[in-house]
């Protein structure tokens, strides 16, 4: 009856702990220099480069800030199967109570499906090419990852849905998006989704951008290298953190399905046993409690820790997307200035349009930089919540098992009538009960 | 050899000049004297392993390891003075088997304390299989250092002399063990053991211990399956937590305002995963508390087959008897109501004569005397194993549910430990996680 080797990854992805390799480095090396704090972090870079003059978007996000009053509450719930010819699918009912002028009504309620969660994200996203926009549930699930895939997984996706709606309204800047107001408004969103001729040209500029910028971002600022890099980073470590959070609670789940076979083992001993049957009944019980208790933590971790993990795995594809557009943007605004360099007719209109890149560019840069620190605040808040109330779970968790065993205990000591008595002979000095 | 005074009950061991038929003797007569162990006179102590290698019995080279059995006069040690040095001698793992079988072939009817397990059993994936490995050795000492207490403890085993001779003649014990040719009743009793066999009239006490001694087998046995397997997944749990260390580390070289926050979870998370080692190695004392009375439990069964043997083999004299009153009162009356050989012969080739018969039944009466005669000793060993046998089983499950007891006392005070040393760091783990707040 030995060794079991640790099953392998069950995601596709890259996370394989062997027994042997358990401390195989499982996430790029991506140490820096030195590990001191940095002298300049992106916030503080933040600091030195704002600009004098204040833009309209950033007086917003300083007042936001500072506000924390809400004006606007949404709920995502109530997911009901919906058929139809072609499809089945699951409509969300999206609840909003708001005191905002913009409203017409101070309540709104919509039914929603996934689709149109997606157009909303990408509507904001086309507006605001350089904010960060929070990202949605995955279409699909990895295997793994929710084990009964109806149930659980419409579940999870209902709070993820729940949550990015909040995350939204919470923006100073997206939360006035007309997109949003739209989506939480439209009894029938269909006809709005139609809209906007600019669609698909946006869409071809995007696609021309993208190819610039494979050969054309001639310098990107430091301050945008240097997040460039901590989003790497970041993304690398996030990863492994959820990795291993999955991890841990699969191999708990697997401790705990066999943990549950102490109790009947220790019953049907006491059956055969008289004095002994006593104690040995109070362990069997001992153990099912600890076994529930185990239960209880592991379901605690999968319902907070590990969705606030993914979601900030998803955050870093976002991140990743934003940066990609704003060096996009810059690209643009380079390969036209070149080109103002070189060409002699048309020196006006071009000077026009050069012009009218390079305020593109400052005006994505301010958007991102202000998201940025903004961004950071919120994701350490996060996660420092959802590790705080695991690790109080946690300590609840073992003060709950020390009392069971503890009263185990009194049970035991207080016992009266010890035979002790009859005995002529010392008790051999037993060296492992000593 | 430790001089222990001139204690009446002592001398007797302490004379090796007697012969072994008289040492024998003795030993009856100090079986009688119960509650005077020999715990009480001398400390025993196993406290060494060594690897040795030599030659064995088919000359070719092995490494074995042998245990330091140090032995000490119990006397209290006067004040300011320093205590005896022990006297010592080593041992290996196949002499204490040896011993133990002696035991287990002079005293049919005790319990004899078991053995530690000769090859490692019910493993986690962790743990070494291998005898050599010092953990299992180190585990082996504790379990022969208890063995032997178990055995000086003891109100009967305690006063046999192979059993002091173990302890304090190394060289010429073994030549001693096999003089007293209880090899000869192993072979015999081993056949007899292994042998099947039915008895008409099965004591219903020792039918009931024995099955007692098949559900303790069984129920230790999966108890000791499913702690190796919890044992194996609580490693996992707890290894995998040290991944999170690493990655806490190295998040923390990237963030500012979080840094410091996340290193100190990381170095918890280290520790967390580090501390599974001490728990599971508590916990394997607890397995070895429970390996013990598995051992324990054939060791009941044993006591059991060997009554099943004496009363078998009591029913077979009894049933030889009656067959010989039959034939002989078959010979005085003339009728033939048993089968005989001869009375077959004298059907087909006619009646003997009368001084035939005659002699015949002579050697019946002889015969019958004889068998009764028997009849009455084996009766007697029966009576005499059962009621020490039941003194003996008595004790043992005054122990047994003394030990064990006392093991699941242990095993939660064990699982409390273990919560407070977690809770302690995880509150710490808190403490710093706050630190995450700016």
């Amino acid at each position: 009856m030995s060794g079991q080797t640790f099953p392998a990854d069950f995601s596709g992805h890259m996370l394989d702990l062997d027994e042997d390799d358990d401390l195989e480095v499982f996430s790029k090396n991506t140490s820096l220099a030195d590990s001191s704090p940095m002298p300049n972090s992106p916030s503080s870079m933040v600091n030195q480069y704002r600009p004098e003059e204040e833009e309209e978007e950033e007086e917003q996000l300083q007042q936001q800030q500072g506000a924390n009053d809400k004006d606007i509450f949404i709920t995502v719930d109530n997911p009901e199967s919906h058929v139809t010819a072609i499809e089945t699918f699951i409509m969300y009912r999206v609840e909003t109570k708001t005191t905002r002028g913009e409203y017409d009504s101070s309540e709104y309620e919509v039914l929603r499906r996934y689709q149109d969660f997606v157009w909303l994200r990408s509507k904001l996203e086309e507006t605001h090419p350089t904010l960060i926009v929070h990202p949605l549930p995955e279409k699909f699930v990895m295997k793994g990852m929710v084990e009964r895939f109806n149930n659980d997984f419409i579940e999870t996706r209902r709070k993820a849905l729940h949550r990015f709606l909040n995350k939204i309204s919470e923006h100073p800047i997206l939360s006035y998006s007309q997109h949003f107001k739209v989506f939480l408004t439209a009894q029938e969103l269909l006809s709005h989704k139609k809209q906007g001729p600019g669609f698909l040209s946006r869409m071809g500029e995007t696609v021309r951008a993208v190819a610039n910028s494979v050969r054309g971002l001639r310098s990107r600022p430091e301050e945008f290298s240097l997040m460039q890099e901590y989003v790497e980073d970041f993304s690398n470590k996030i990863y492994s953190v959820d990795k291993v959070t999955q991890r841990i609670i699969k191999e708990q789940r697997e401790y705990l399905d066999e943990l549950k076979q102490y109790s009947p083992t220790y019953a049907q001993w006491a059956e055969s046993e008289e004095e002994l049957a006593e104690p040995l009944n109070g362990v069997a019980s001992c153990v099912e409690r600890c076994s529930k208790e185990s239960d209880e933590q592991i379901h605690h971790m999968s319902e907070v820790l590990v969705p606030a993990l993914h979601e900030y795995v998803l955050c870093t594809e976002t991140l990743k997307a934003v940066m990609r557009r704003r060096d996009n943007i810059q690209a643009e605004f380079e390969a036209k200035n070149v080109a103002l360099a070189s060409r002699r007719a048309d020196q006006e209109s071009l000077q026009d349009e050069v012009d009218g890149l390079a305020d593109r560019v400052e005006l994505a840069n301010n958007a991102l930089r202000g998201d940025w620190s903004r961004w950071q605040n919120g994701m350490r808040s996060d996660l420092k919540s959802a590790f705080l109330s695991t690790a109080e779970k946690n300590v609840d968790y073992y003060e709950q098992c020390l009392a069971v065993w503890e009263s185990f205990l009194l049970s035991q000591r207080v016992e009266p009538g010890e035979q002790r008595d009859g005995e002529d002979e010392p008790l051999p000095t037993h060296p492992i009960i000593d | 050899m430790a001089d222990c005074g001139s204690n009446e009950e002592v001398a007797v061991i302490f004379n090796t000049d007697i012969t072994s038929t008289e040492s024998e003797n003795n030993l009856i007569n100090t079986m009688v004297e119960i509650g005077a162990t020999l715990l009480r006179k001398m400390e025993i102590n196993v406290t060494e392993a060594e690897k040795r290698t030599g030659k064995n019995t088919v000359n070719m080279q092995e490494t074995y390891t042998v245990y330091l059995i140090e032995t000490r006069s119990a006397e209290t040690v006067p004040e300011g003075g320093t205590p005896t040095t022990p006297d010592t001698l080593w041992r290996r793992y196949s002499e204490f088997e040896l011993l133990r079988t002696y035991l287990l072939v002079t005293y049919p009817y005790i319990i004899i304390p078991p053995l530690p397990e000769k090859r490692a059993e019910f493993v986690w994936h962790k743990m070494s299989a291998d005898n050599l490995d010092p953990d299992f050795v180190e585990r082996r000492r504790v379990g022969l250092e208890n063995f032997l207490l178990r055995v000086a403890s003891h109100p009967v085993l305690s006063n046999d002399k192979i059993f002091f001779l173990f302890l304090t003649e190394e060289k010429e014990w073994r030549e001693v063990v096999l003089e007293t040719g209880f090899q000869d009743k192993v072979d015999s009793r081993l056949k007899s053991l292994s042998a099947m066999f039915r008895v008409k009239n099965p004591d219903k006490r020792f039918t009931a211990l024995k099955h007692y001694s098949d559900e303790l087998n069984s129920v230790i046995s999966q108890l000791l399956r499913v702690r190796a397997k919890v044992a194996d997944r609580l490693y996992g749990v707890y290894k995998v937590h040290g991944n999170y260390g690493r990655v806490f580390s190295e998040w923390s070289a990237i963030e500012k305002e979080m840094g410091d926050g996340l290193q100190s979870a990381g170095h918890h998370m280290d520790t967390f995963a580090a501390s599974i080692d001490d728990i599971l190695e508590e916990e394997e004392h607890y397995a070895d508390q429970l390996k013990e009375y598995l051992f324990y439990a054939e060791a009941v069964r044993s006591v059991c087959r060997k009554h099943e043997l004496i009363q078998y083999e009591l029913e077979m004299v009894a049933q030889d008897l009656v067959s010989k009153k039959q034939q002989k009162e078959e010979l005085a009356t003339g009728t033939v109501r048993v089968f005989s050989l001869k009375g077959m012969t004298s059907k087909l080739f006619g009646q003997e004569s009368q001084e035939q018969r005659e002699s015949r039944l002579a050697a019946l009466e002889q015969s019958t005397r004889e068998g009764e005669e028997t009849l009455k000793e084996r009766n007697t060993e029966c009576q005499e194993f059962v009621r020490t046998a039941w003194e003996d089983i008595g004790r043992f499950k005054e122990q047994k549910d003394r030990d064990l007891r006392e093991a699941l006392i242990s095993y939660a005070i064990m699982q409390i430990s273990m919560c407070k040393k977690t809770k302690g760091e995880d509150d710490r783990s808190a403490e710093a996680r706050t630190e995450l707040s700016i």
